[in-house]
């Protein structure tokens, strides 16, 4: 019962949430909303919130009483035999038993009894109408605080008042739910008489042999050793692996972590850290990505200058890439470096290093951008020298270390990984030098340094270490090898020549040579050729290990990581057309393709490395319900993140093509900023399913922990006695 | 192969390939075009109060929304007279020690473009209202408000630039709404964005993917579409509903100029600007410098003469011509 109500109602929402934006859509002009935070609006929040509590308590009482009603207009229609031989069908073997043993008794000495009936009824129908009438009531006096609502003075008195109001309201909700159960099970017990009755009436023979007939057949049982003889059945290989027993499967169950030789635990905290850091970043990251996304559509929710919207863009875009993305990436980096070269990492010591410089970049620039500090309005290069050389130091300690540990590898080649990790830091060194020297930043000489290091940012640090860790773990998660070692060679050598050269399509008809940007377009088109080697590569490895994917809650995100790196690549290439960029470039288009590729492969990548990195650290595992929550919202809120933002940006191009006024284009955007806002809330709650999920991999539950104390004890004894 | 064997020669091939692209790619563009391009002869370098108004627009992010550079394409002609060139950037060096140089080009235009700004809207009564809150003039913009380059006094001495505020956003506040240095340096920035034109005889950048129904109807007055000009030249002081702002913009709902017969006082305002009315801020000559032909500026009179209630005859775009020889006969003495 409770569970089809949560199902009506969660339906209900659901339309009502695809409606309100479509009916905006709809309306055509939409404003951006007045709403900024005060005390009213808050007052007003939480009265709405109330009125929708006590709406749905209400219905949940109503829901309820039909139940009842239900049961009760059952019973005085089904015809009584069939009820009841019903229920002697449902009769289990002892339960037979005992009424063959009481009806042999009766038959000796006969005997009769009698019951009772239904009484209450009028009253239950009493009690509806008042909930009801109650329902209507408070409904009505919150109708009267909405013309009031603009005097505070008033919605605090009412606020006052309501909270006995309240409360009565809740005591009385939980009485009558009370006294529903209560009826019901007098109801029930009563059912329950009237059968005894009719089942003390039972006497005759016919119906003692077929209940014994019954008996038998429900009695009969294998001796389970038709097939297997008498031998005693072992698990002599070890191949049996008892699950924990758990409730409803309310997510299917997925494979356990593999255990794997123990890790160094120094080597462990380190990891442990940085992935903490991390998620720390994302969380903080995509809080203000939120709420950015909600001053597009109620543009006056604060004027503070420290959260301004120029300010605190950078904020959001510079804390998920080098707090979240470089963070995650370097510890899974830390993990992937000394294992494919069979080694322990060169130095801890520079590991620690390179965290705290990172984070402190990280905090600092944060700092800086809000109070109005910043290097001149290149996007991801807002943060002064200074910091960034905090950044740039942590990625040299952490190159060396990388470079030593390779060095003292005990493999003959290097594996495929360390190409692509230990070039990605190579190079974002590089275009973090070039695009901080002072050397040819003056007029256009600051543009093609931007288009270049914005580009290669992305595409030589992100991207190119993230595939790195993918041909590391995606492999190790299937449990097969890479499908072809030649085939990275070739994406790794063709990313290097191609994406090196395409920066500048992000500057296409400005006044940088006309020559430059012909070299980018074709560069991005070349792109083709790594992005299909790699998505080939990553497809071909699955091949034959498709059916994993439904045992392992890890592979999904390496699957969606995989279908964005090909699709949101090529996403790329097609944006840095002419065509495409009158259509779609200065429109949020260009946010959408990053949102898709940040996010869809980078941030899925990082989460699937997560997910499998950190239960052979620590030997814990997340709930599967709460990782399941993560994946789903995060896909979900990105689609509706990204779709309604490439569908308005293209309307909104195709405005500004037709020479239509400026303000029209933004007026039409609303709705689907207004969309946008939405998605990102999904994937924003979905970062606080991944950081419980994360406390849930690193802090020891002490429950779980029984057999291990148990042995531990076992073993003390035994020391004991020695 | 015994070099992808060997990381000092992996690696150190890597780095080099890369090096060498970046040099091709970046370095040597960039160096290349410092060394050739100049600033043009009409050039002038920003002003204290200008380049004090560039610091606060870098610092607080105006980048982020608003681009400053016309491309050479159709689509982008209402943000200048001809396409940016090199040499429109060439002036700009590092700012300081710690930031460095600011083109602000831009990457995404959720707000207008704004290289010629000082051009469009050199009103400093109107930049300072949209300043303390865009939503005053333009009821659909998204921009932030930046109440805090302003103050409130309660009594403002003859030096303060009062801003007239509409009540509905003083929230309270008590006094009048005086705009801080930072915000007249900001406004002094942006009334500085204007293109400067290129030297005589050198071919000025076409405007490329032109439309071709644009072209078609090019010359045919009919094909004017008065409400659009006046949207992109007019509304944001004017407002849509043609009422203008109390204290700042006059209605043009009902007003003697927009309805009388004094025709050539309604083009000289137009095209030449007006500042007659101390009750309201000075009107700057937008006809000129947006160059509107006599074909627009008729658009633009017919669209204010018959709507929000207002039945004043047409004109001919002959007319106006007439009148704007006239006029400009009279500006060449």
């Amino acid at each position: 019962m409770g569970s089809k109500l949560v199902k009506t109602t969660s339906s209900v929402g659901g339309v009502a949430l695809a409606l309100w934006p479509a009916v905006l859509v709809a309306q055509g002009e939409m404003r951006p909303f007045t709403f900024a935070f005060d005390v009213n609006a808050l007052v007003i929040l939480i009265l709405l919130s109330i009125l929708v509590l006590m709406f749905f308590l209400a219905i949940w009482l109503l829901h309820r009483i039909e139940a009842i009603k239900h049961v009760w207009g059952g019973k005085r229609s089904e015809g009584r035999d069939a009820k009841y031989g019903k229920y002697i069908q449902q009769l289990d073997a002892y339960q037979i038993d005992r009424l063959i043993t009481a009806i042999r008794k009766k038959r000796v000495a006969k005997r009769k009894r009698g019951s009772g009936a239904l009484r209450n009824v009028p009253l239950v129908i009493l009690f509806s109408a008042i909930s009801i009438t109650t329902m209507g009531q408070r409904l009505d006096g919150n109708k009267v605080v909405g013309t009031l609502w603009g005097e505070a003075g008033i919605i605090i008195t009412i606020a006052l008042l309501l909270i006995p109001i309240l409360a009565g309201f809740f005591i009385m909700v939980g009485k009558a739910s009370r006294i529903l159960k209560q009826y019901r099970q007098k109801m029930q017990s009563g059912e329950a008489e009237a059968f005894a009755d009719y089942l003390s009436h039972v006497e005759d023979e016919n119906t003692e042999g077929e209940l014994l007939e019954r008996k038998q057949a429900l009695d009969y049982r294998l001796t389970n050793a038709e097939l297997s003889g008498t031998e005693t059945a072992a698990d002599r290989m070890g191949i049996i692996n008892i699950r924990e027993s758990s409730g409803l499967p309310f997510v299917a169950v997925k494979k356990k972590a593999q255990k794997r030789p123990n890790i160094d635990p120094k080597l462990s905290k380190l990891i442990v850290w940085y992935l903490v850091a991390a998620t720390f970043w994302l969380l903080f990251g995509t809080t203000v990505g939120q709420y950015l996304g909600i001053k597009f559509v109620a543009p006056d929710i604060d004027q503070l200058s420290w959260l301004s919207f120029g300010r605190l863009r950078p904020v959001h875009t510079n804390m998920v890439f080098w707090g979240w993305a470089s963070l995650g990436m370097l510890g899974l980096g830390y993990y992937v470096v000394p294992h494919v070269s069979n080694v322990g990492i060169s130095s801890l010591k520079k590991g620690w290093y390179s965290f705290y410089l990172i984070n402190a970049a990280v905090v600092l620039g944060t700092l800086s951008l809000m109070a109005g500090i910043n290097n001149g309005g290149g996007e991801y290069r807002e943060y002064i020298w200074p910091i960034m050389a905090l950044f740039g130091i942590g990625l040299i300690i952490t190159l060396l270390n990388f470079l030593q540990t390779v060095a003292k590898r005990t493999t003959r080649e290097i594996y495929i990984s360390n190409w692509y990790i230990i070039s990605a830091v190579i190079f974002a060194l590089v275009i973090t030098i070039v695009a901080y020297a002072p050397w040819w930043q003056d007029g256009l000489g600051e543009t093609i340094i931007q288009g270049y290091y914005m580009h290669q940012g992305v595409g030589m640090w992100f991207m190119l270490f993230m595939l790195g860790v993918v041909y590391y773990l995606l492999p190790q998660q299937l449990n097969r090898p890479i499908y072809s070692y030649s085939l990275g060679i070739l994406a790794f050598w063709t990313q290097i020549l191609f994406y090196t050269v395409i920066g500048t399509h992000h500057f296409v008809f400005s006044a940088i040579p006309w020559w430059l940007q012909t070299v980018a377009i074709v560069g991005s088109v070349g792109m083709v050729i790594p992005v299909a080697a790699g998505t080939a590569n990553f497809l071909m490895t699955f091949k034959g290990a498709w059916y994993k994917i439904k045992d392992s809650y890890t592979l999904p995100f390496f699957l969606i990581g995989i279908v964005f790196y090909f699709t949101g690549s090529l996403q790329g290439t097609a944006e840095a057309f002419r065509y495409t960029n009158l259509l779609w470039h200065f429109t949020d288009f260009t946010v959408a393709h990053s949102h898709l590729t940040m996010y869809g492969i980078i941030s899925f990548f990082l989460w699937a490395g997560i997910y499998a990195l950190v239960p052979r650290l620590t030997g814990r595992e997340a709930p599967q319900s709460t990782v399941g929550a993560h994946f789903w919202l995060a896909l979900i809120g990105l689609m509706f993140y990204t779709i309604p933002l490439m569908y308005g940006s293209t309307l909104k191009g195709m405005m500004w093509m037709d020479g239509k006024p400026f303000i029209d284009g933004v007026s039409m955007m609303m709705p689907y900023w207004l969309w946008r806002a939405i998605g990102g809330s999904l994937m924003w709650l979905s970062h606080l399913f991944f950081a419980y999920n994360m406390y849930k991999m690193l802090v020891v539950d002490r429950a779980l922990d029984i057999r291990e104390a148990a042995i531990q004890q076992v073993a003390k004894d035994d020391n004991k006695t020695n | 192969m015994e070099f992808l064997n060997n990381h000092k020669k992996l690696f150190t091939a890597a780095f080099l390939f890369f090096l060498l692209l970046t040099v091709c790619v970046a370095i040597m563009p960039a160096i290349n075009n410092q060394q050739r391009n100049a600033p043009l002869p009409g050039y002038t370098p920003l002003s204290d109060d200008a380049r004090k108004g560039k610091s606060l627009f870098v610092a607080n992010g105006c980048v982020a929304c608003h681009t400053q550079q016309v491309r050479n394409v159709d689509m982008d002609r209402p943000w200048g007279r001809r396409p940016s060139v090199a040499a429109d950037y060439a002036g700009m060096t590092r700012m300081d020690f710690w930031r460095n140089t600011a083109t602000l080009m831009g990457t995404g235009r959720t707000g207008p473009d704004l290289t010629d700004v000082g051009n469009r809207q050199p009103s400093l009564e109107w930049n300072l209202v949209h300043l303390f809150n865009p939503r005053i003039v333009v009821e659909a913009s998204i921009m932030p408000a930046y109440p805090w380059l302003f103050q409130f006094k309660k009594k403002p001495t003859e030096a303060d630039v009062v801003v007239n505020v509409p009540e509905a956003y003083l929230k309270g506040g008590e006094g009048k709404i005086v705009a801080t240095d930072e915000a007249l340096q900001l406004v002094a920035y942006l009334q500085s964005l204007k293109q400067v034109a290129l030297p005589d005889g050198r071919p000025t950048p076409e405007f490329l993917y032109a439309r071709e129904a644009a072209k078609k109807e090019g010359t045919a007055s009919e094909a004017m579409d008065g409400a659009l000009l006046y949207a992109t030249h007019c509304q944001s002081c004017h407002q849509t509903n043609g009422e203008g702002l109390p204290g700042a913009f006059p209605s043009l709902k009902g007003s003697s100029v927009v309805g009388g017969d004094n025709l050539e006082l309604y083009v000289d305002i137009i095209m030449n600007g007006y500042d007659a009315r101390p009750e309201y801020g000075a009107m700057p000559g937008i006809g000129t410098m947006m160059e509107l032909t006599a074909d627009e500026v008729a658009a633009i009179i017919n669209h204010e003469r018959t709507s929000w209630g207002n039945a004043a005859q047409e004109v001919t775009p002959e007319e106006i011509k007439e009148i704007m020889d006239f006029l400009a006969m009279g500006a060449n003495k």
